[in-house]
């Protein structure tokens, strides 16, 4: 696969490259100021490069002033929760819209469109005080539950199974499979790309929040990453940038290596190539 | 005896009348091909027998139980589709052991590590692989059953489609249009291979395709659905020589059945130039009618013979035989002539010729499409003809 280097796909590449080298900016520089001292970060001269390598002091900073092991735990153990309930309640949902008919079902999908549009920001405060009421802040619960239900995953997984043709589940059906059953064996064996797809959403999402750990939780025990951070940077760090910058390279890392393997995935589930016979 | 029947089944979506009272009787072991153009409620009906769909009224009865509320699972009805609707997540094997899996094991055996763990479950799979196995044999598809539907060809896809609803012994068999994904070499294979495999198995099937070759040359008997109303159910022969519909005729047959349109005298008697048919039943006078001949009863006769003027339109020719379209001097219809090569040896368009048709394969349909009774009546008045 050579091509030769026309003028047009010079200047296409020039412009993506350029693209890309305006996007990835902030992060190389946060790479760059990860391995740099103190006096250097607030030094007049600007360099990419470090002058002394200080990444081992950073980085030994980032890794002992707070227990970063405890942060990607519940980041993890929040982001996987989250999208497993999704899943579990989007998939179901979707399903019965996409290929049962029932009386509600457009009220439903006029649901599923408003609740489209209403951003988590406008619940937040009932929310929080339910929780409160609840007794429930500061636990994976106040983390987790207000996600439990994706919208958009309905409406990503609906029409997905929309394509999906609908003698496949007459044919199971008439197999004697239930309707649990076509979900369980047919469906989610077959909507794999949208999975990875919503996976790949909801996981940047939840990851990335600092939103909603910032209303709910004020435990250090039960702080996701984002919020990790900022309690780094009140609490320990002060002025020191240089690890801070490690703790978010940390903190970053685990996001870019998922992306780096599930590259292919990745593409494939945003376009969506869908199953055919 | 039969072993399966429809009775007055009605539906229609949002006002629209799909199917107008649909009944039905198969024979054990019999072969009916559901026929009829695009759109005639042909499929809807399918699957409200499968169970896919309800009907709003009427009743199905497999052998002695009515089935209308029973769901599709319960009916032990098996249905190939038109699009196969292989799971494409799993190989042709697994595929073919899915219905057996659904009626063989239990909900907590089906799941998976845990499912292996039961007593029998081990028992119940190694029997199911045999069944598998020897329905892959008998449909030669055993070296496909490790491939997923992706990597086999229509014709093989088609085969494991077979296979999956044979394998479990339905009491009725039910395919949609199951060939018409296949190229047309492959299609008249097919057709061969089906009716073996109907014979071996002996379950009632009901078929149904827009192709009527595929339904004369298959079914044991044909049923003509045309908007939404079962017309007539016959055998193939029946259905062609003696078609009970003005509806059915036109359908049927290829090229198309003639179609001229008649009066009918106080007497009975309907005159179409020469021609003269009595009609005894109707006590209306001056009634219009339709006359009907299929092309092969239309004879080509020299210009100023015959019982109608025409004058050649075109030729097809089609090999063994040659169809000729002629424009009549009287009403300016066209009639279709189905001839043996030999006899349009020299003739071109434009060319004026003579038609006669043969009085005893004449049909003749009343305005609402009946048929109606037709004797020839002998005296043929070929003057009259050429006015």
């Amino acid at each position: 696969m050579t091509q030769t280097l026309t003028l047009g796909r010079f200047f296409r590449l020039s412009l993506l490259s350029l693209g890309a080298l305006m996007f990835l900016a902030p992060y190389i520089f946060m790479v760059s100021t990860a391995g740099k001292d103190q006096s250097e970060i607030f030094s007049a001269s600007l360099s990419l490069i470090p002058q002394h390598f200080a990444y081992m002091a950073n980085f030994t900073k980032a890794l002992t002033r707070v227990s970063m092991q405890n942060l990607l735990l519940n980041g993890v153990i929040v982001c996987g929760l989250i999208l497993v309930l999704q899943v579990v309640v989007a998939v179901p949902c979707a399903y019965a819209l996409a290929k049962l008919k029932f009386g509600a079902a457009r009220f439903m999908m006029a649901l599923v469109m408003l609740g489209l549009l209403v951003p988590i920001h406008a619940t937040a405060l009932p929310l929080y005080v339910a929780f409160d009421k609840l007794s429930l802040l500061n636990s994976y619960t106040a983390l987790v539950a207000p996600f439990s239900i994706s919208v958009f995953g309905i409406f990503l997984f609906l029409q997905f199974f929309r394509a999906m043709p609908d003698d496949l589940i007459h044919a199971a059906r008439l197999d004697g499979m239930s309707e649990a059953g076509i979900v369980a064996r047919v469906i989610v064996p077959n909507a794999w790309p949208a999975v990875t797809a919503f996976a790949i959403f909801s996981v940047v999402a939840h990851w990335n929040d600092l939103f909603w750990p910032l209303i709910v939780v004020t435990n250090q025990s039960y702080a996701t990453p984002p919020l990790g951070l900022l309690f780094f940077r009140a609490a320990e760090a002060g002025d020191d940038y240089g690890a801070l910058m490690a703790a978010t390279l940390i903190i970053t890392l685990p996001l870019v290596i998922a992306f780096l393997l599930a590259q292919k995935r990745f593409v494939e589930g945003i376009t969506m190539t869908g199953l055919k016979g | 005896m039969s072993v399966f029947s429809l009775r007055d089944i009605r539906k229609s979506f949002n006002g629209n009348a799909i199917l107008k009272g649909v009944s039905l009787e198969a024979e054990a072991g019999e072969f009916i091909a559901l026929v009829g153009p695009s759109g005639c409620g042909k499929s809807t009906l399918l699957r409200i027998v499968a169970g896919l769909d309800h009907a709003d009224s009427g009743e199905i009865r497999i052998g002695d139980r009515e089935m209308s509320q029973l769901t599709a699972a319960d009916r032990n009805i098996a249905m190939v589709f038109q699009s196969y609707a292989l799971y494409p997540h799993l190989t042709a094997g697994q595929n073919i052991a899915v219905p057996l899996a659904m009626r063989k094991l239990t909900g907590m055996q089906r799941l998976p590590f845990i499912g292996s763990l039961l007593p029998g479950q081990r028992q119940v799979c190694a029997d199911i692989q045999r069944q598998v196995q020897t329905m892959a044999v008998s449909l030669k598809i055993d070296h496909l059953l490790d491939r997923k539907p992706g990597q086999m060809s229509g014709g093989q896809r088609q085969r494991v489609a077979l296979a999956r609803a044979m394998v479990r012994n339905p009491s009725v068999f039910l395919m949609d249009e199951p060939l018409s994904n296949l190229d047309a070499n492959l299609r008249v294979h097919a057709r061969g291979e089906i009716v073996d495999l109907h014979r071996r198995a002996g379950v009632p099937t009901l078929y149904v395709t827009h192709d009527q070759s595929e339904a004369l040359s298959m079914a044991d008997r044909v049923a003509v659905m045309i908007g939404g109303n079962l017309l007539q159910l016959a055998a193939p022969q029946t259905i062609y020589d003696d078609p009970s519909h003005i509806e059915v005729a036109r359908f049927i047959g290829q090229p198309r059945i003639n179609l001229l349109p008649g009066k009918k005298d106080a007497h009975g008697i309907v005159q179409f130039g020469a021609l003269r048919l009595a009609s005894p039943s109707d006590a209306v006078s001056d009634a219009s009618v339709t006359l009907g001949v299929r092309p092969e009863f239309v004879r080509l006769r020299a210009e100023g013979q015959g019982a109608l003027a025409a004058r050649v339109e075109r030729l097809e020719f089609l090999g063994s035989e040659v169809i000729v379209f002629a424009k009549l001097a009287a009403i300016g219809e066209t009639m279709l002539a189905k001839v043996i090569p030999g006899e349009v040896r020299g003739l071109v368009a434009g060319q004026a010729i003579g038609l006669d048709m043969d009085p005893a394969h004449v049909m003749l349909f009343a305005e609402d499409g009946r048929r109606l009774p037709a004797t020839p009546v002998s005296a043929v008045l070929r003057e009259t003809a050429r006015g």
